[in-house]
């Protein structure tokens, strides 16, 4: 039996805790003794599952992607599909559950940060359906390549905050968060977006996420009478990654995370931070980080605005030091590459940040025999990075025509 | 009442304390100790000296243009203990306390962190995002080194003001609003109320610091609290005068710069 985390000191083995200024002690005091609260109240869990299935279309599809399989001719090939969740990725479970938190405590107003967008639009979603106001925090190159979502953020009635600190991306938009909620921490309910931050963010975020695995399992069980032999989730802050694999943690799958590799892992452009980091705190959290040797956090680099971040949840720290996740990276191009295969064999256009997933399992898949299965959370799909996509496929597609 | 023998006997007032804060090496190391020196001779008693950090959560814009500035021109926690000599050889006599993240602190690890504060003479440290909950192990440490470790409390402390208080050690950092640190123009009478609340448990001298930039502010605090920590106003003053530094006007800079902490803390 797997030892329960977080603890009460909210740690995750060796990680975790709250580094916090001494501001947000009593809010977040005040956020872990709703959360608890809520947890133990069945109508508060009825409601939330009641909103992810009316409302978000909950439970996704496990698709059996028997023309990728039939390609790579070797173990057969899952989806878990988030990219048919509303609003198109994971990001929304998490959303719904927080804003419902949100609304219990009597806060009307809402603030988040966003890298890709997916969050920021999950928030200004929830913030429309349930009355809230809400602002999100973008680092100013996010917005410069997530067009798209801020169009979508704005027109759902959010209130987009451009920061320019830093690089301009997730870390900077976290911070910036942070502070706007350290003054404003009375009417204000921060909901965040990843298994990052202080205690209970973490905890409470892995919760809120554990339907991708728990409607698997059931899901994967009643196809295959069995576990999959191996699952796959990308993994920036680590939010579809532990949601995915919260509920698996005592059972026979072998678990893999997938970091952005960026350039390349031995290029300073990278955003891998369990292959390449050292531990440290981030955003009130002790976990990995990458940083240089005076403790200065550095800026990570990848293609992808979603899984462009320095840290990692706490949870993902301790399962990689007690070697129960497999950590690996994958490059922008192998992403890439990844991404147009699905998209050709299955027609599904995957998220850039899914990509990544997609591309450490298809390398596994090939070497793996036909008796054996994996399963890969297809967290988002890739409407959203269609500009991007544009810079790299344009010619090519053209070309074939 | 109040301890005497805060800051290894270096601090012998425990009224009216002005404890200014500027940035280790903003914009250069040898202005830092320029500037120190002048906010000593304007009666600074505590000099709290910041290490600048790429991601200083508690701080406003303008603590966090400074401690860029600073890092580009190549500061770290290391280097801005070891500026603390140089600052005595200068003729800095007053409490130093170093102000610091609590990444940078966990990189060079605990033990080596107090034991580079010991050899350099540091007699205080101050870490903003180490709260009381996650602070154990270097409270010991700092309590064996006889190096002060400074506890900050906050007007939603609420039932932890007491704990906190009661733990303090060299003076209690009030913030005196929520939020960020920078400029306010006002004090509010929640906050001189909480400072009354905050003096009734605390055995070390409780400054206020978050917001204070005015003359009017300073005279206020002074009625309630034992002090004011000022950040944010004095490092806009250096801020402001980058110009005429990269322009060469160096000694004119630092004469107009007492002139402005005069009026600060003096009218």
């Amino acid at each position: 039996m797997l030892q329960v985390f977080p603890d009460v000191k909210g740690r995750f083995g060796d990680f975790g805790g709250k580094y916090v200024p001494e501001t947000l002690m009593g809010p977040l005091q005040e956020l872990e003794e709703a959360l608890d609260e809520a947890m133990e109240d069945q109508s508060f869990l009825d409601e939330y599952h009641y909103v992810l299935q009316e409302y978000a279309g909950r439970p996704t599809a496990l698709t059996f992607a028997d023309k990728m399989t039939e390609h790579l001719g070797g173990a057969k090939i899952y989806l878990k599909r988030e990219d048919l969740n509303h609003t198109g990725a994971h990001k929304l479970n998490n959303a719904i559950g927080q804003a419902l938190l949100a609304k219990r405590m009597g806060k009307k107003k809402i603030i988040a940060e966003t890298g890709a967008g997916q969050h920021g639009v999950a928030s200004a979603t929830v913030a429309a359906k349930f009355g809230l106001e809400c602002k999100v925090f973008m680092g100013e190159e996010d917005i410069r390549r997530q067009e798209l979502n801020v169009f979508r953020m704005k027109l759902l009635g959010a209130e987009v905050i451009s920061v320019s600190s830093g690089n301009g991306t997730l870390k900077d938009a976290t911070n910036e968060a942070i502070r706007y909620w350290v003054a404003n921490c009375e009417d204000h309910f921060y909901l965040i977006g990843s298994v990052v931050g202080p205690h209970p963010y973490p905890g409470m975020v892995r919760n809120f996420q554990r339907v991708i695995g728990d409607e698997s399992k059931q899901q994967f069980s009643a196809v295959e009478h069995a576990v999959p032999d191996r699952i796959y989730a990308c993994v920036g802050g680590g939010s579809n990654a532990m949601g995915m694999f919260y509920p698996f943690l005592e059972d026979d799958a072998e678990l893999i995370g997938v970091e952005a590799a960026g350039k390349g892992v031995d290029t300073p452009e990278h955003a891998a931070t369990l292959t390449k980091g050292t531990p440290g705190v981030i955003h009130g959290s002790l976990t990995y980080l990458m940083q240089d040797d005076n403790g200065q956090i550095t800026e990570p680099y990848s293609i992808s605005a979603g899984l462009d971040y320095p840290g990692i949840g706490p949870e993902h720290a301790h399962l990689f030091k007690t070697r129960r996740v497999r950590y690996e990276s994958i490059t922008d191009q192998e992403a890439l590459d990844a991404l147009k295969l699905l998209t050709e064999k299955e027609g599904i256009i995957p998220a850039i940040e899914t990509a990544h997933a997609l591309a450490q399992a298809f390398k596994e898949a090939q070497e793996m025999s036909s008796e054996e299965t994996i399963l890969i959370n297809l967290s988002g799909r890739g409407d959203k990075d269609m500009a991007t996509l544009m810079e790299h496929f344009q010619e090519e597609v053209d070309h074939a025509d | 009442m109040l301890t005497k023998q805060a800051f290894q006997g270096k601090l012998t007032k425990t009224e009216n304390l002005f404890i200014p804060f500027i940035v280790a090496g903003d914009p250069s190391p040898e202005l830092t100790i320029e500037y120190a020196l002048r906010l000593q001779e304007q009666g600074a008693d505590i000099l709290e000296l910041g290490v600048p950090y790429s991601d200083p959560l508690a701080d406003g814009p303008t603590i966090q243009r400074a401690a860029k500035r600073a890092l580009n021109a190549g500061m770290s926690l290391r280097k801005a203990i070891q500026l603390v000599p140089e600052l005595r050889k200068r003729g800095l006599e007053i409490p130093v306390v170093i102000f610091t993240y609590y990444n940078p602190v966990l990189r060079i690890g605990h033990e080596e962190f107090f034991d580079l504060l010991e050899e350099n003479g540091v007699e205080g440290v101050l870490i903003p995002d180490l709260p009381y909950e996650e602070s154990e192990e270097i409270r010991d440490l700092a309590l064996q080194k006889e190096i002060e470790f400074i506890s900050l409390v906050a007007p939603n402390s609420d039932k932890r003001v007491k704990q906190i208080a009661e733990h303090a050690r060299g003076f209690l950092y009030c913030v005196s609003t929520l939020g960020v640190t920078g400029e306010r123009n006002q004090m509010t009478a929640e906050a001189l109320q909480f400072i009354e609340k905050v003096k009734e448990h605390s055995s070390v001298p409780v400054a206020v610091g978050f917001g204070i930039s005015s003359y009017e502010h300073v005279q206020l605090v002074n009625e309630h609290a034992d002090g004011v920590i000022i950040g944010s106003k004095i490092v806009r003053i250096i801020e402001s005068s980058l110009d005429k530094i990269e322009s060469g006007q160096t000694s004119d800079v630092l004469e107009e710069f007492s002139e402005e902490i005069r009026r600060l803390v003096k009218g």
